[in-house]
């Protein structure tokens, strides 16, 4: 199988064209939500081990705002808003006490968080894989060889769009700036008069709406469950390591990196391997991150 | 009654009730069994984690190695192992004799641990020498990635698993197993109520507390941990090999490479006390009763329930229970072992130092 | 240790080493030597980078130019565990001890580790090694706190116990990273002489990095002064006092 798909690519370059589009639709949500966990680790020094979980509920909420009869297009901003809530209420809750810990007690915590919205959402969504129509057709290029659903090239705009936002809020919004001190120096920015607690808990949400609207892209361009969020926060996490916290650019590099790559993996090696293929990725970066340090004998921190 | 003593004397009274049980309570036995695997496990992931300082999230990868190695021995010692995974009876339909389950167990449980422990020192190359959370989410990144693989490899069924060897009726399975399980579970009391006495283990506390200096310090850290991380491996192998007999059935993502059991194990060590030896033994009891409690009573919810444990035990009780008695108690903790007064005795100020160094 | 070098040869020997971080050269060509049984001193400004010398001679970092001589060896390319083993130790600035376990512990997992076989590793500790352990704690004074937490030692109690631990490791050379900073200077007399009795009954070497001109005056047969990351002036502690330039670097420094 693999060696003819192989075959495949190189025999019809065109195809490499349709894997490559396919991979930067879907790196771009990639991107959004790995925007979301670098922001979350460096203001706050956590990793969200709930972040998967968070871009499922927002698919979830988008699929609930579609049964009332709104266009899952609205779900974007409704899925944006709810999760910036319930972010600020996990913040209040829970984030809050973990803030000044150590990783591990952060990885373990945030863990917990996501069991508890896996199960939830299980609960009250159901265990199907759920999808949105959003009633947007598909086009084609290059005379119908290459397919371009157009949720997908929609999806992949409002991904740069939400960046550029949050990009421009944290660079001249007040908040936003206080946001980017905080990251810089806690204990300066607190001098300065900053009231960290609430740049931490708008740093939390700003995240959790950041994973809702991408969720609200992914349920509609292609599908979610309630079990399908770790992938993602994997991704995210490969992502964030790989470009570096303070990228941006690196990060939307990887992020449609990582997409494009994952479709020439899941059609040489089988849809069924693809996550294998994820996540064997994040141990491979990881390793070779480690060997790359080893010279000069450091490690990652 | 000092702290040697009162320790042999809990060890040998929970082997005891451990021994009972079957009288005991014995329709609880299969729960039973799976309390002592967990007691295992919990061993397991605190040896690497509480005692050696490397939390890794994906012990559970070596939990499922040593079921499906264990488990395709057990099969492939007789049949061939893809026809047997093929089967439209899931394997149901092929006959084992008692003889065929006794072998298959003896062969299949050591070599599930082994083949755990080998892919261990080879993961371990790659892995070991990451720290922190790169190290927690490089093996997380391992457990989830096996639990793919194995998904998609038919000869161990891929996505639809396989079942146990049935058992003829000669065979009691819920004993035999219990006896299994509690097995494994005495000894890896026994085994670690020694390994803790030992020199490795103030090794492993130095590379836990800090391992830069213990390298300062010319320790081999990379021996002791890999040493650790190979120990950890075959119990947590071997506790997968019996388990996959236990629950008869197993599959990729919820039994065998099942990432939240993974996290279990954690929070096990961390609810008895990360890095003591009654910490995993009472983490898993707890952690155990509490999940009964929740899967019986909470049926719909039990995972939202268990979510809020792992945080309340996280955020507030990070010590965990040893911890919190040693908080309360202390001088239950400095007690000096026996041999050790005896020495004091000959140590009376003989280099002539210049007095005691009062507080700095 | 086997020892390959003729006896005349420095223990140490550090030669044109350059060390830089990014575009900062903490370590530029510097060359020191110490020979064995010396007490040798290395003083300078803070910033002037003896801490980073001290982490590249041990291996810490690999350095950038020059080469590190110990024991007959060429060194710069080992990492910090080998040179450890080699007999070369060090104490760090920060004060580095094991801080869950117990005063005896930390002195039992301090035992040296090149004389080690696997059974020793996996046995309960020899009595002659707790005996030792117990009676360098009464060295240094903490023998009434051996089986205490490390870590809820006094900072002069610590940095006690990791000169204790370094003792217990029989090194060859031990490299002392502000040995007297923090502690109560009513307690610093005690500290010296200490350090000076491990040099002359035990035979350790030691280099040592100071703030405290007047323990380093003292102590030192030798001393090096380093600034702005360069070697300034090398000499005999009387004329190091005397020095203009080093005199200026501190000065220009405050």
């Amino acid at each position: 199988m693999t060696v003819q798909n192989l075959q495949l690519l190189l025999q019809a370059p065109i195809f490499n064209v349709q894997l490559l589009l396919d991979g930067m639709w879907i790196g771009a949500v990639f991107a959004l939500a790995a925007i979301g966990m670098a922001l979350v680790w460096g203001v706050m020094n956590i990793i969200n081990v709930s972040q998967g979980e968070f871009v499922m509920l927002g698919g979830f909420i988008t699929v609930w705002a579609m049964e009332q009869g709104l266009h899952p297009l609205f779900g974007i901003p409704l899925a944006a808003v709810a999760l910036f809530v319930l972010g600020w209420l996990l913040y209040r809750l829970v984030i809050w006490r973990i803030v000044e810990a150590d990783m591990f007690t952060s990885l373990l915590a945030t863990f917990g968080i996501s069991i508890m919205l896996q199960q939830l959402m299980n609960t009250v969504f159901g265990a199907d894989v759920r999808t949105a129509e959003s009633g947007l057709g598909i086009s084609f290029l290059f005379g119908g060889a290459i397919t371009v659903p157009q949720i997908k090239a929609l999806s992949f705009v409002l991904s740069f769009a939400i960046g550029l936002a949050l990009w421009l809020f944290l660079k001249k919004a007040r908040l936003g700036q206080a946001i980017r001190a905080t990251a810089q120096n806690a204990r300066a920015a607190r001098i300065l008069g900053i009231d960290t607690d609430r740049v931490y808990a708008a740093t939390y949400a700003i995240n959790a709406a950041l994973c809702g609207a991408a969720g609200a892209l992914v349920v509609m361009a292609w599908s979610i469950h309630p079990y399908m969020g770790l992938p993602y926060t994997l991704r995210s996490f490969m992502i964030v390591i790989t470009a570096g916290l303070g990228n941006l650019a690196g990060v939307i590099a990887a992020g449609l990196g990582l997409g494009v790559a994952e479709q020439f993996a899941g059609f040489l090696l089988g849809a069924e391997f693809q996550l294998a293929f994820v996540f064997l990725l994040l141990v491979v970066v990881l390793v070779a991150r480690q060997i790359a340090l080893a010279r000069k004998r450091q490690y990652l921190k | 009654m000092n702290r040697k003593t009162a320790h042999i004397i809990a060890l040998l009274a929970l082997l005891a009730l451990g021994l009972a049980l079957p009288w005991i309570a014995p329709a609880h036995l299969s729960q039973l069994s799976k309390l002592w695997l967990f007691l295992v496990m919990a061993f397991g992931w605190d040896l690497l984690g509480g005692q050696a300082g490397y939390n890794s999230f994906g012990n559970i990868v070596f939990f499922g190695i040593g079921m499906y190695a264990a488990l395709a021995l057990q099969v492939g010692l007789y049949y061939p192992v893809a026809e047997y995974t093929a089967a439209k009876g899931g394997g149901t339909e092929f006959v084992f004799t008692a003889r065929q389950i006794y072998t298959g167990l003896a062969l299949g449980i050591p070599f599930g641990g082994l083949v755990a422990m080998f892919s261990a020192v080879i993961f371990g190359g790659l892995l070991l020498g990451m720290r922190g959370h790169y190290f927690a989410i490089a093996t997380l990144g391992l457990a989830v990635a096996a639990a793919e693989l194995a998904a998609g490899w038919d000869y161990i069924g891929a996505g639809s698993g396989m079942v146990a060897p049935t058992l003829p009726d000669a065979v009691n399975g819920t004993r035999l197993f219990y006896y299994l399980s509690f097995g494994l579970a005495a000894l890896a009391l026994l085994f670690f109520s020694w390994l803790y006495s030992t020199r490795f283990r103030l090794a492993i506390n130095a590379i836990r507390d800090d391992e830069d200096k213990a390298e300062a310090m010319g320790h081999y850290t990379v021996r002791h941990k890999m040493m650790a991380w190979a120990i950890s491996a075959l119990f947590t192998g071997l506790a997968g090999a019996i388990y996959g007999n236990l629950s008869r059935f197993i599959d990729p993502h919820d039994i065998a490479f099942n990432a939240e059991v993974g996290v279990w194990m954690i929070l096990m060590a961390i609810l008895g006390g990360k890095g003591t030896f009654w910490g995993p033994v009472i983490g898993a009891i707890v952690f155990f009763g509490a999940k009964e409690l929740f899967w019986t009573w909470l049926l719909g919810w039990q995972r939202v329930a268990l979510g809020v444990l792992i945080v309340i035990i996280v955020v507030f009780f990070p010590r965990g229970i040893v911890g919190w008695v040693r908080e309360r108690w202390p001088r239950l903790f400095i007690e000096p072992e026996p041999d050790e007064e005896a020495l004091d005795d000959t140590a009376p100020p003989m280099a002539g130092g210049k007095g005691e160094a009062s507080h700095a | 240790m086997p020892e390959l070098q003729p006896a005349d040869q420095p223990l140490l020997d550090v030669r044109h080493v350059t060390k830089r971080f990014g575009g900062v050269v903490a370590n530029h060509d510097i060359s020191l030597s110490v020979e064995r049984g010396t007490i040798v001193g290395l003083i300078g400004p803070n910033g002037s980078g003896k801490t980073t010398l001290f982490n590249s001679i041990v291996g810490y970092h690999p350095i950038d130019a020059g080469e590190i001589w110990f024991g007959g060896q060429e060194i710069s390319r080992y990492r910090v565990d080998h040179i450890a083993r080699m007999g070369l130790l060090r104490t760090f600035q920060q004060t580095r001890i094991f801080g869950e376990m117990t005063c005896l512990e930390n002195m039992l997992v301090s035992l040296p580790e090149a004389q080690r076989t696997m059974l020793d590793l996996f046995g309960k500790g020899r009595r002659r090694d707790r005996a030792r352990a117990a009676e360098l704690l009464e060295f240094v004074g903490l023998h009434s706190k051996r089986h205490h937490r490390a870590g809820s030692l006094s900072f002069g109690q610590q940095k006690l116990l990791e000169f204790a631990m370094a003792l217990m490791s029989e090194p060859e050379m031990l490299l002392l990273d502000e040995p007297t900073a923090g502690i109560n200077p009513t307690l610093i007399n005690g500290l010296v002489d200490r350090l000076r009795r491990a040099n002359a009954e035990l035979g350790i070497t030691l280099l040592v990095i100071e703030h405290n001109m007047r323990v380093i005056m003292n102590m030192a047969e030798y001393i090096y002064c380093l600034a702005h990351g360069e070697l300034l002036a090398a000499g005999p502690p009387e004329e190091i006092r005397n020095d203009a330039r080093v005199i200026d670097a501190y000065l220009g420094a405050s």
